[in-house]
């Protein structure tokens, strides 16, 4: 029972606490890293088996990057490999450096300060790109470039495993690291420690290249021959054999079995199965790598963090100000620019979860001293902590200066127009191409440099400036011109902007973007002659998309939009007066509710067979029984 | 090359009992085209250049469609107004049509001797159609009395639905292997009934 009520007491805390990291925007690994610490230094509940537990996580480690091998095609990576030498390699080493001449200023000695640098030049994947992903960064300049340094790094990882043990200080040997890196296995290395070196040399070469072609030439029938059985648990328990095995042979022949699984994973990686094993092994990697960061946090020495907070919080700023230098310069030297460049650099400048796996590693070969690993394990925590920090500097206060407040000045404009159009985005744009392609002066004004620059690009002009500015809308010709179209994104500025215009420009027709039926009151309250919602019309025809997928002829599938349409927006007329500012009260939902009955009523005419003559309207045929004709 | 091409025009097919059936059948034989026009423009955005492609490729151009205020469904007469343009259809240059044939198969709600002078239109359904005729001749095409069905709206209950399927069937097979007596069948001022009498016999032409 015991090996159930710590599974209980481990699952029990990752559930609790990787959720509400994930909210926190923390990343899981944080959320494990709390875990951990909750579990084990702050009530203890566990100890002494944390170590045990973290051997056997450890093999977490191995199947994470027998997945990262699977996600390097050969084809991407060689299309990548501009950056991903470049501006990657020069960060990892550049970085390294910087932390190792750092180290050896510490009084480090070489070997243990390189090793440092090249664990602490690392980033964490999980963090950066799960925040990329979530602010919608990851498509931008600066996002591009950090996806490319992420992967460098995880590429790095295998170097490193190889070097670090070769910098283990004396009275530890290189054949050991392997060994006390290897989990449950067999004391694998010494069956090689008595030949000669060149033929130890030999024998890892016969297993790498033993690997690759059984990638490439046998594993490819058996697993063709396992997935038509379609038997799904013996093809994850194949997978997991797989990953296994090979960690096995590794650990024989006193190498490490991440390197071994990771040469497995990018010979199958442009494999049929590549997505099987992925999702197959996904889980498990998953569990047994956020097992791996409870113990670490279960491990962390709060005597330390107490005992010395500053210097702890201290180091921490240093390596996020070391990186963040390194990275910035390169960021620089490749053309990164404004904001790109700051997220960039910010958003690497943290220590990774690889730290702790490699610092693992390092402690086992002997490379870094117990006491070191300790402090450092603290000090990458914190600047992961850090992380997400830094992104809201840079979401707070850096993109806002770079995209709305630049040093810039709102354009002069010296052009008339009949039309004035604010915000060149998806709406936006959309409007202005139709009205200047049918030979009207538009004047069109937008806040984000981007935007212009892609527009002047295709030839289309638009002038910098807040439109919600009275000076910029003045500018513009406002009291000249017939017609002026709001086309913000942001709901509250575009009212304002309708308000303001409505009442210094009296003369001039005022056409807004609504963005739902409540918008539209309020625009129209504040003055808008016409305000339309921006998904409306799109959802309708892609509803009658649908409905002629389903079977519908397509000009039935029209007419029936049609009808929807047309009731909606009689229910958009009716709901005005019931819609008071700010708010609906129950006379409003009394009147939606009756209007989705009806509306219901009307959308079933017409159903097949049950005819419901007398509601049917359109190109209806007379009666049967009509005897006059 | 195919050699006839009906033009369906109903707004309101899944309701349809005799024009959906008849279309089908048309759409069966080897050598028609059937193009059902308020499916491939629902929005009334007609391809004016596929349309005339469209008739390049083909003899014979068969209107089908229900007979609607003693005209045809609003789709098919923007289609007119559209595709046969000046410089194609007609005018000094616009040859593009000289020799085809064209007709009307349609569908009439009232019976057969309300299409008559004594009748309640107190005129013949071909003098009715008088328009398409008259398009037909300033393109320079030949046109052929229509092909009716007539009291449409109960012929499915009187069980005239499948001879008159077949009778269509019969004219397309014919007018694609050339077998239609073109002179009767474009003097005649309807083509129903015994179609048997407007097949050539012997040898296909």
């Amino acid at each position: 029972m015991a090996l159930l009520s710590e599974a209980f007491v481990y699952l029990c805390a990752a559930v609790i606490a990787v959720p509400i990291a994930n909210r926190l925007g923390l990343g899981s690994v944080l959320g494990y890293l709390i875990a951990g610490v909750v579990i084990g230094p702050v009530i203890g509940i566990v100890g002494s088996e944390a170590a045990d537990v973290q051997h056997f996580a450890e093999f977490g480690v191995v199947m994470m990057l027998f997945l990262v091998g699977l996600e390097l095609r050969p084809a991407m990576l060689w299309k990548m490999r501009q950056q991903l030498i470049g501006l990657g390699g020069l960060q990892v080493v550049g970085t390294a450096l910087a932390f190792a001449g750092a180290g050896l200023a510490f009084g480090l000695q070489w070997q243990n300060a390189l090793a440092l640098g090249m664990i602490l030049s690392l980033s964490s994947t999980a963090i950066v790109l799960q925040t990329l992903n979530e602010k919608g960064w990851l498509k931008t300049q600066g996002g591009q470039s950090s996806f490319s340094v992420l992967l460098t790094q995880d590429i790095a990882v295998i170097p490193m495993l190889v070097v670090l043990p070769l910098l283990a200080l004396g009275g530890h040997g290189g054949g050991a690291a392997a060994e006390d890196h290897g989990q449950s296995a067999g004391h694998g290395g010494e069956a090689l420690a008595a030949l000669p070196g060149w033929a130890q040399a030999l024998i890892i070469l016969a297993v790498i290249a033993a690997i690759i072609l059984t990638g490439r030439h046998l594993l490819r029938p058996v697993f063709r021959f396992i997935a038509e059985a379609r038997l799904r648990e013996i093809f994850t328990a194949t997978a997991l054999l797989l990953v296994i095995g090979i960690a096995l042979v590794m650990d024989f022949v006193g190498l490490s079995p991440a390197l071994g699984t990771f040469l497995a994973g990018v010979v199958l990686s442009d494999s049929d199965y590549r997505h099987e094993l992925e999702s197959d092994i996904e889980p498990f990697k998953g569990l047994l790598l956020g097992l791996f960061f409870l113990t670490v946090g279960a491990g962390i020495d709060f005597g330390l963090l107490f005992g010395a907070p500053l210097t702890i919080l201290g180091l921490a700023l240093g390596l996020i100000a070391v990186k963040f230098v390194v990275l910035f310069l390169l960021g620089a030297l490749f053309r990164l620019q404004g904001p790109d460049l700051w997220l960039f650099a910010l958003g690497l400048a943290q220590a990774g979860e690889f730290a702790f796996v490699l610092f693992g590693f390092a402690s086992g070969s002997g490379v870094l001293e117990p006491a070191l690993i300790q402090t450092m394990t603290l000090v990458v925590a914190v600047s992961m902590l850090l992380t997400p920090a830094l992104f809201i500097f840079y979401e707070k206060i850096v993109a806002p200066r770079a995209f709305a407040k630049t040093d810039r000045e709102p354009d002069v404009i010296d052009r008339r127009g009949r039309v004035v159009v604010a915000g060149m985005g998806r709406f936006g744009q959309i409007v202005s191409r139709l009205l200047l392609t049918s030979g009207y002066d538009v004047i069109i004004l937008d806040h984000d440099p981007q935007t212009i620059e892609n527009l002047r690009r295709i030839g289309i002009q638009t002038f910098y400036g807040d439109a919600t500015r009275p000076d910029l809308l003045h500018g513009a010709g406002l009291d000249d011109a017939d017609l002026f179209i709001a086309a913000l994104d942001d709901r509250d500025k575009q009212t304002k902007l309708v308000e303001h215009v409505a009442r210094t420009y009296p003369k001039v027709r005022i056409l807004a973007r609504a963005r739902d039926r409540h918008h539209v009151y309020e625009l129209e309250n504040a003055g808008a002659h016409f305000a339309e919602r921006e998904v409306f019309e799109g959802a309708l025809a892609l509803s009658r998309q649908a409905l002629i997928e389903l079977g519908f002829h397509p000009f039935r599938a029209r007419t029936k939009t049609r009808e929807f349409r047309h009731h909606d927006i009689a229910m958009l007329d009716d709901l005005r007066g019931n819609f008071n500012d700010g708010g609906v009260d129950t006379s409003y939902i009394d009147a939606m509710r009756a209007h989705s009955e009806t509306l219901f009523e009307i959308m079933q005419v017409d159903r097949g067979g049950d005819r419901t003559e007398g509601m049917e309207r359109g190109w209806t045929p007379p009666p049967k029984g009509d005897q006059t004709l | 090359m195919p050699k006839v091409i009906v033009f369906f025009a109903h707004p309101r097919p899944h309701r349809s009992e005799i024009n959906l059936p008849l279309f089908e059948t048309a759409r069966s034989i080897e050598g028609v085209t059937a193009v059902d026009l308020y499916a491939d423009y629902p929005d009334f955005s007609i391809d004016i250049d596929r349309e005339q492609d469209r008739l390049r490729a083909h003899e014979v151009i068969v209107f089908q469609h229900p007979l609607y205020w003693y005209s045809a469904p609003a789709l098919m007469k923007e289609w007119l107004d559209l595709v046969l343009e000046h410089g194609f259809a007609y005018g000094h240059e616009g040859k593009a049509l000289h020799g085809k044939i064209f007709l009307n198969a349609v569908t009439t709600g009232a019976k057969q001797d309300a299409y008559s002078q004594t009748g309640m239109n107190h005129a013949e359904l071909r003098s009715l159609l008088g328009p398409f005729e008259k398009t037909a001749d300033l393109c320079g095409m030949r046109y052929l009395a229509p092909f009716a069905l007539f009291g449409a709206g109960r012929a499915l209950e009187e069980s005239r639905l499948e001879s008159h399927r077949l009778g269509y069937e019969k004219l397309l097979k014919a007018l694609v292997s050339g077998r239609l007596d073109l002179q009767k069948a474009a003097a005649a001022p309807v083509l129903s009934g015994e179609l048997e009498s407007f097949l050539l016999t012997g040898e296909a032409v």
